[in-house]
């Protein structure tokens, strides 16, 4: 096949390739449906506990694909928090994403366009920064597009069904599911605690923080959302500063 | 006054989305600062234990099913269990626990 300038390929080899590399993130991402699945529908579980109808729980799923974010704004949106401070837990919670398309941003092809820029931005996750920082550099957008047209549908028709089920199982049955959730965020933080020991110290710290806000006098009167914000940027910040990561740690290490 | 649930929704859309994409789009250079990737580096465990704990205590209504939720599921992660199974194997627990 001809070259054209440098190494521009032609408009029918650029289709070929990225088709392939939709094909290959489709692929790559099947594991991860199936795990969305699973964590989404305890997310649904939760909404569904906190009088969302699996429409509204199904559309925050397809347009945020965040379990910790999410999970922070079902129970903000049930308190009726302020739009402010839904956005501002969003925010924090959801910064590291930022690194993460940082890193991504560095290993995309050069001549990416715009639209597939905006595309891929679409859904930026642990599971999917995982797959896709993996593959050989340069990187093709196509490839994050393929692997979330696999994700999604899990992330979303879990979401749903767990939505739907938690609205007509019986009560016994929901109020065992309701803990799912929060088993599923102890199965995250709790193993890594084994490669690094200071974490074992700041799970303590924050889950000990949590505590001491919802019974002290004056602190309980802090809506949830708001104890989560102050507390995640304190918490973090305070052990940024008295351990920072080793320099060759990279945030893309970590949950 | 009753805030709108489809406006949160948007509002945490856009800023999500924002944070993602601004990245990719429009500022494209690599992160220095060792404070600020450190601090992001410890948010996903602050964060999820701030929203774990005491929340786990009150979501079954009993304060004892949750102890032995955050208890086994602690157990079964750190042996190395998946996590759908540690959910799973956690939830028909507390179960049981609440029929006896």
């Amino acid at each position: 096949m001809a070259f054209f300038a440098g190494n521009q390929y032609s408009s029918q080899q650029m289709k070929e390739c990225n088709r392939l590399s939709y094909l290959k993130g489709l692929k790559d991402a099947m594991p991860i449906m199936l795990g969305y699945f699973a964590v989404s529908f305890t997310l649904g579980i939760n909404a569904s506990q906190n009088g969302f109808s699996w429409f509204q729980a199904g559309l925050m799923s397809f347009l945020n694909h965040t379990s910790a974010g999410q999970a922070a704004a079902i129970r903000m949106i049930a308190d009726n928090d302020s739009y402010l401070n839904v956005a501002i837990s969003q925010i924090v919670i959801n910064l590291r994403y930022l690194l993460m398309s940082t890193a991504l941003a560095l290993k995309l092809r050069q001549d990416t366009g715009i639209g597939e820029r905006l595309a891929m931005s679409y859904i930026v996750s642990d599971e999917i920064f995982g797959i896709s920082i993996m593959q050989r550099p340069p990187l093709n957008a196509w490839y994050n597009i393929g692997a979330m047209t696999a994700a999604s549908p899990g992330w979303v028709l879990g979401t749903i069904l767990g939505a739907v089920l938690g609205n007509v199982l019986p009560n016994d049955v929901t109020m065992a599911l309701s803990v799912a959730l929060y088993a599923m965020f102890i199965a995250v933080i709790f193993p890594p605690v084994r490669q690094d020991r200071i974490l074992a110290v700041v799970i303590a710290a924050s889950m000990a923080s949590s505590w001491l806000f919802d019974i002290t006098p004056g602190l309980k009167e802090i809506s949830f959302g708001f104890k989560v914000i102050v507390l995640t940027v304190a918490i973090s910040a305070l052990f940024a500063w008295i351990r920072p990561l080793p320099r060759e740690m990279e945030v893309s290490d970590a949950a | 006054m009753r805030h709108d649930t489809y406006i949160y929704i948007i509002i945490m859309a856009a800023v999500t989305y924002l944070v993602r994409m601004l990245p990719l789009v429009v500022f494209r250079k690599p992160m220095t600062s060792r404070f600020f990737k450190s601090f992001l580096y410890y948010v996903p465990y602050v964060s999820l234990s701030v929203m774990t704990f005491p929340e786990i205590l009150r979501c079954t209504g009993s304060p004892l099913l949750g102890v032995l939720a955050l208890v086994l599921s602690m157990v079964l992660s750190l042996v190395g269990m998946s996590l759908p199974l540690t959910a799973g194997i956690s939830c028909t627990a507390v179960f049981l626990a609440n029929l006896l």
